[in-house]
């Protein structure tokens, strides 16, 4: 378990007129390794809840786990767990403001305090994860485009090597090309460190391509956490939130109630095509070939 | 049907200190009046650069831009066209000028000099059209980010332009804010009769215009019905561009040998189809 | 709430005092700090307060917030006042080795604070009854004539509404980016003067960029619609004076008068 919440409360502006419950009682265990979309609408809650997670926000009441301690149990201790989990904010190219793409992805690991030749390694490997290459380093990273901005900073938070890795709409604003590259270079990040991702998105696809758990967040409170697939599953209660769905899974339920024998399991391109597949195949006869 | 916007030949270069670059390259274009048009193409395409010939931000190097008859490089004419091609860019933000909803919406009818009286009218014309008339005495700051938007196309419509032109208006925007910035687009051209024309990365909202442009690398290299520009998938793709989830699906099933027509980019048609093949 | 600064001290209102003309609100508030020097006896003081006191009901604001606005400058005074006590020349009452408070040293000190209290507010009524908007509005049109000298009027007002209406996004914006900066392990918070002040390039380089970023594409937005300086320019609201302004200039006029009055009978 590598992050875990208890009775997790924030109230915003507390004992004014203000005053706003962001999140509300929230229980949650993530485990160490996962990836985990986290879905809700504006105001849901979800930015305010990870915020939780790395220590920059303290709870009003309930504790938070990093690696099975308490996080806030000791105050001088916080400043650590931000080194553990790495946390990327919306537009994090807004962030950007050393002179070259070097000494800014390096920001992080110098605040570690760690050695020259320790944050040269970090910078090189976060470099590659993000798939910039050596002759961006000494580059101002105000020269760069939108989407190689953001990848750097992007490296930024990964130099620290975070156990967990927590993405605020990583995606917002991209073209689609810029889209699916920094959404597949997370993917191999996970995969190749093993560590615990979190991607906040308002974009059902991405979710469905990418988490294996989903986080949905409604109200302040933890809506539901479970398996994509069963996510998806209850269909009508994520429409009944007003939240989007991948197109293929709202044609998959329309044939459901059309009377069309589908399963409702169906959230991406590919597995789409299998079943359709399979079905065609045990009727026979339809295939060209 | 007569077009409002014709580029002949538009060609757009610009400096730095050394070099000279090219950013639009023999752009032949036409929009006619009332027509709902949708450019696509990855960031650096030169689609931006494009739209901002429309109501002369930028003018040609060579090659004309025609907009309702006004050539884009006569100077006398900029605020006469700029008061035909209203803009809207992404982040509402930075487009919204007064601390209040309705200062900001008569900005423009007040830097035309329009008569008090008839801004004051506009205004709230312009406010009820994007559905935001209750929000008229807000500070832009609390809104939300659809909202926001909302108003900024209200500042625009306010100087009653024959087209609008939107920079990718939905990309900062949760999906509630783009859904709202969306209706009020497709209101303005359905029951207003406005020219729209939309800059965008969301290939559901290109699927509901008219006619699609794609921009690659300084050029115009596709355009088409939505139907006949997503059939094309392939080439899509190797533009470092998308098409809607269910084009995609049939194109994949289509690959494996499933007869479904090419053409399909809604729900309906693709439930429609999906339901026919399932049940023959 | 952070987020409401623009509101700046505005409370939005619906009494004669926020239905006013801001032209004449800004000019009966000079009229009322020009009485207030004038007034040169404690008779006349208290007229000024009677009459602070009496906008204050007639304008429904919590006296609460009034002496919420005297907080942040008390300080300043009390420092004066004692100044004032020490070391003012006079009749000593009270002497004790250097220290010499004189009978002159007590009335000069409490005669200042009783000022500086009352002009405090009485312009607070001004900002607390007046949106930042109709504010700027009203200085631009009282500052019209100066167009003729050249001075740029509409420029300093439209950089005024501009300010306005940018600090609640870059006061959002700084949050924004000092989380992010603190999420990379900044530590913004400990340290002496210098340290900290190093530590706020993370924050001050990003905003700045974003600043003139915004700026531009706001010029952008502003071109689009058609904005070519002051030059013909109407506006949709038209400020016009109503019985209640001269009334109210009545009310100033009359209390001014007393007051002179004041001087010369006490």
């Amino acid at each position: 378990m590598i992050i875990k919440t208890e009775n997790l409360t924030y109230t915003y502006s507390s004992g004014t007129p203000f005053e706003k419950v962001a999140v509300d009682d929230v229980n949650i265990e993530i485990q160490e390794g996962d990836f985990v979309g986290v879905i809700g609408h504006t105001g849901s809650g979800k930015s305010t809840l990870i915020q939780h997670f790395n220590g920059l926000l303290k709870p009003t009441s309930g504790k938070v786990y990093v690696n099975g301690k308490d996080i806030w149990a000791n105050k001088g201790d916080v400043l650590k767990v931000r080194f553990e989990v790495g946390l990327v904010f919306q537009y994090p190219e807004h962030q950007l403001f050393e002179e070259t793409v070097y000494k800014d992805i390096a920001f992080g690991p110098g605040n570690m305090g760690l050695t020259k030749r320790e944050i040269d390694d970090r910078v090189n490997e976060a470099m590659a994860f993000t798939g910039l290459s050596e002759e961006f380093k000494e580059k101002s990273p105000f020269d760069l485009s939108g989407g190689q901005k953001r990848r750097v900073a992007i490296a930024g938070v990964i130099a620290m090597r975070p156990k967990v890795l927590i993405l605020d709409e990583p995606t917002a604003g991209l073209d689609p090309k810029g889209r699916d590259k920094i959404l597949n270079q997370i993917k191999e990040y996970h995969k190749k460190t093993g560590s615990t991702v979190l991607l906040v998105s308002h974009s059902m696809e991405d979710i469905a391509r990418f988490a294996k758990k989903v986080l949905v967040m409604n109200k302040s409170k933890v809506f539901d956490f479970d398996t994509t697939e069963n996510i998806f599953k209850r269909y009508d209660k994520l429409k009944a939130m007003g939240l989007n769905v991948p197109q293929v899974t709202n044609v998959f339920h329309t044939l459901i109630k059309n009377g069309v024998d589908v399963p409702d399991n169906v959230y991406t391109t590919d597995y789409a095509k299998e079943r359709i597949l399979e079905l065609l195949s045990k009727k026979g006869g339809v295939l060209n070939d | 049907m007569e077009s409002l916007i014709h580029t002949e030949h538009l060609k757009f270069e610009y400096q730095n200190e050394e070099e000279t670059y090219v950013a639009l390259d023999d752009i032949d274009l036409d929009v006619n009046e009332g027509e709902f048009v949708a450019v696509l193409g990855h960031n650096g395409s030169g689609k931006s650069t494009l739209a901002k010939h429309f109501n002369a931000i930028l003018v040609p190097t060579s090659g004309r831009c025609i907009v309702d008859g006004l050539d884009t490089c006569e100077d006398d004419e900029l605020f006469n066209i700029r008061q035909r091609v209203g803009m809207v860019f992404q982040n509402p933000d930075n487009q919204i000028v007064a601390t209040i909803v309705e200062e900001d919406v008569a900005f423009a009818l007040e830097n035309l000099g329009v008569d008090p009286q008839q801004i004051r009218q506009r205004v709230d014309d312009a406010l009820k059209k994007v559905d935001m008339y209750k929000f008229r005495e807000h500070a832009p700051h609390q809104l939300s980010g659809g909202q926001k938007q909302r108003v900024a196309i209200a500042g625009v419509i306010a100087m009653r332009p024959k087209c609008i032109v939107l920079d990718e208006p939905t990309a900062m925007l949760d999906p509630k804010g783009r859904r709202e910035v969306l209706n009020t687009i497709m209101e303005l051209n359905k029951e207003y009769k406005t020219t729209v024309i939309i800059i965008t990365h969301y290939m559901d909202e290109a699927a509901l215009a008219d006619r699609i442009v794609v921009v690659d690398h300084t050029k115009k290299v596709m355009e088409g019905t939505p139907k006949e520009v997503f059939s094309q998938v392939e080439k899509l793709k190797d533009l470092g561009l998308d098409v809607p989830q269910v084009t995609e699906l049939c194109y994949k099933l289509r690959q494996n040998g499933v007869n479904v027509p090419c053409d399909i980019i809604t729900e309906e048609e693709c439930v429609k189809e999906l339901q026919r093949l399932l049940e023959e | 709430m952070i987020r409401d600064i623009t509101l700046g001290q505005y409370f939005p209102g619906n009494s004669v005092i926020h239905r006013m003309d801001p032209r004449m609100k800004i000019i009966l508030t000079i009229l009322f700090i020009v009485m207030l020097f004038v007034a040169g006896n404690w008779a006349g003081f208290a007229v000024t307060l009677v009459f602070v006191l009496a906008v204050v009901l007639i304008s429904k604001i919590h006296i609460k917030f009034l002496l919420k606005s005297i907080k942040p400058i008390l300080p300043l005074i009390i420092f004066t006042s004692v100044l004032n006590l020490f070391f003012v020349a006079g009749t000593p009452i009270f002497s004790y080795g250097i220290i010499n408070i004189t009978y002159e040293g007590i009335d000069i000190a409490l005669r200042m604070s009783f000022r500086v209290i009352i002009l405090i507010m009485g312009t607070s009524i001004l900002t607390y009854t007046t949106s930042p908007i109709s504010l700027t509005d009203g200085i631009e049109r009282l500052m019209s004539p100066l167009k003729k000298i050249r001075f740029p009027v509409h420029e300093m007002a439209m950089m005024m509404t501009i300010a306005l209406r940018f600090i609640p996004t870059l006061i959002e914006e700084t949050d924004k980016i000092m989380s992010a900066q603190k999420a990379r392990g900044a530590d913004l918070e400990s340290g002496g003067i210098i340290k900290r002040s190093k530590a706020l390039v993370p924050v001050l380089v990003p905003l700045f960029i974003s600043a003139f970023r915004r700026a531009e594409e706001l010029a952008l937005a502003m071109e689009c619609r058609c904005y070519q300086g002051g030059e013909g320019r109407t506006r949709m609201k038209i400020l016009k004076f109503s019985s209640v302004d001269f009334l109210a200039l009545a009310v100033v006029a009359i209390t001014f008068g007393v007051i002179i009055a004041f001087n010369i009978l006490f």
